[in-house]
């Protein structure tokens, strides 16, 4: 991948892009860390914390601003073709996934606040345990974009089938928990949306990814994106006590959805 | 890979086969070199000009896209100390042939020029001079039913059509080239070559005989040199870029401009030599 910001006969053109790349990667860094204050806040029932990170989100959503109104500004002015041209338009594209993963974050920092009023929660460390490979794969696939690194890309992107894999099973073992007492209903759905949170920014990710690939190749990744988790519509009847039924319904669902 | 790859190593450089009007090559060039003198202008150039399509040709100054464009109706004749060498044929036949009268094959590859270049005579002598010359009318009537007809297709009748007696000089740049297109069009000819035809004119203009490009590819298979890359972009259906006497990369317009397969053409096309 030649690098855009350099070689152009208008030095102008060079420093916007590399204008451009500064504002994306301060855009992804900052996700980054939103994303991991929001998880270490759930973690450590640390109020102060999920305070900041729920301002924080401001901060991307000018940063994604800013980039709009320089990649209308380049558009308008330089008329960008070929390499040029791709790496603009992904770089909008990355920006507005960004922007709802930093939602996602903030959404995720709000939750933590109303946990932290409950008794602590056991599974917690179930939503922990799909923030860390969420937290991989968002830094991948910034590194990628920098990079320009088509095959990090691709990484990432089928590591996504392993979030949604983890989000199905927490989503069944939190089903099974408000089962047991309606009491960890509140805070059970709490972490259901964190964790649907968590799930939505890694398919963010995914869609990054698809991006760098059109970036690089000028050509879009194809079809075999992983599949959708079939959590969603799996049912767990309250009057079924057995476990294994349970198994069986969750199994089939996913391969309706599959098919 | 996608299916608007095209290898100019091979032989032959055959555009991909998509929503073609007609799928035929109008004009083939075959290892065209060109020579001024001692100096070699033109180094093996393979390229197919499809019928009803407009093919643009770009590149810096000097890369011999000109040079290319007027081989295509002899217009190096003229030129004493240039030498053409390789197969150029228009539909199948050898516009190089002794056979071939070079009269008539500049009537069925007309060209336009960058400066608008009226005869200095009235608007309607402008257009009936080519049909009067090769005899395509028998009476005044059908003169001016072609004067009327070449003006329509050129967009210029409706604003000339009350001062047909005024010399063509007085017209406006754009209105001259418009008309310029007219007197190409009159004596009915299956190419048009147009050698940046708006390089001369305001945007305005500009834009008038881009609609008028669109529309006559119809009917006319257009070759366009331009320095602009986004009227290329924007009147072409294949593109061709050449550099240094080289055609570097030849495919579908909206190929090379979002995702040329060559550096050089990558590195022109987006502003970072030439």
């Amino acid at each position: 991948m030649a690098d855009v910001s350099h070689g152009h006969i208008v030095a102008a053109y060079d420093a916007e892009f590399k204008k451009l790349t500064k504002l994306i990667s301060r855009m992804g860094g900052l996700a980054e860390s939103q994303l991991a204050n929001a998880l270490t806040a759930i973690e450590k029932r640390d109020n102060a914390l999920a305070k900041t990170v729920k301002d924080g989100d401001k901060e991307i959503d000018a940063l994604e601003r800013e980039i709009e109104s320089l990649v209308v500004r380049m558009l308008a002015l330089r008329q960008p073709v070929a390499n040029d041209l791709r790496y603009i338009v992904a770089t909008l594209r990355t920006s507005s996934d960004i922007e709802r993963i930093g939602d996602y974050a903030k959404n995720i920092a709000k939750r933590a606040l109303a946990l932290n009023q409950l008794p602590a929660e056991p599974l917690l460390r179930g939503v922990v345990r799909i923030g860390r490979p969420v937290q991989t794969m968002l830094k991948d696939v910034m590194d990628a974009h920098l990079q320009g690194d088509t095959g990090k890309a691709v990484e990432v992107w089928e590591a996504d089938e392993d979030v949604d894999a983890l989000y199905t099973s927490l989503f069944r073992e939190l089903l099974t928990y408000m089962m047991e007492d309606p009491r960890h209903i509140t805070p059970c759905t709490h972490l259901l949306f964190i964790a649907k949170n968590l799930e939505r920014i890694g398919d963010h990710a995914t869609n990054i990814a698809e991006t760098i690939h059109f970036q690089v190749e000028g050509v879009a990744l194809g079809e075999r994106r992983p599949k959708a988790d079939a959590s969603n519509y799996a049912t767990l009847q309250p009057e079924d006590e057995d476990g294994d039924d349970d198994d069986d319904d969750l199994r089939e669902d996913k391969d309706e959805s599959d098919a | 890979m996608s299916a608007v790859e095209t290898n100019i190593q091979s032989e032959t450089v055959v555009p991909p086969q998509t929503a073609t009007p007609s799928n035929v090559a109008k004009m083939r060039g075959r290892d065209v070199c060109v020579f001024y003198g001692e100096k070699q202008a033109l180094f093996d150039v393979n390229i197919d000009i499809m019928e009803r399509e407009v093919t643009a040709l770009i590149g810096p100054s000097g890369c011999g896209k000109s040079t290319f464009l007027r081989c295509l109706n002899r217009m190096n004749d003229v030129v004493d100390i240039c030498r053409v060498t390789g197969d150029i044929t228009l539909d199948s036949q050898d516009i190089y042939d002794r056979a071939v009268d070079v009269v008539h094959l500049r009537a069925r590859v007309g060209m336009v020029f960058q400066k608008p270049n009226p005869f200095p005579k009235s608007i309607y002598e402008n257009i009936a001079y080519g049909p009067r010359i090769h005899g395509l009318t028998r009476n005044k009537a059908e003169l001016d039913e072609i004067v009327e007809t070449s003006l329509q297709k050129a967009g210029l009748w409706k604003e000339v059509k009350d001062r047909l007696d005024s010399p063509g000089t007085g017209l406006s740049g754009g209105q001259q080239q418009r008309l310029c297109i007219a007197r190409a069009i009159a004596v009915a000819p299956e190419v048009i070559l147009m050698d940046e035809p708006c390089s001369a004119l305001d945007p305005i203009a500009t834009a008038k005989i881009e609609d008028l490009i669109h529309e006559l590819r119809e009917n006319y298979t257009i070759a366009i040199v331009t320095h602009s890359m986004q009227q290329a972009a924007r009147v072409s259906q294949k593109t061709a870029f050449f550099h240094l006497g080289n055609l570097v990369e030849y495919g579908e317009t909206e190929q090379i401009f979002t995702n040329p397969k060559d550096e050089r053409t990558q590195g022109y096309i987006t502003g970072r030599f030439g």
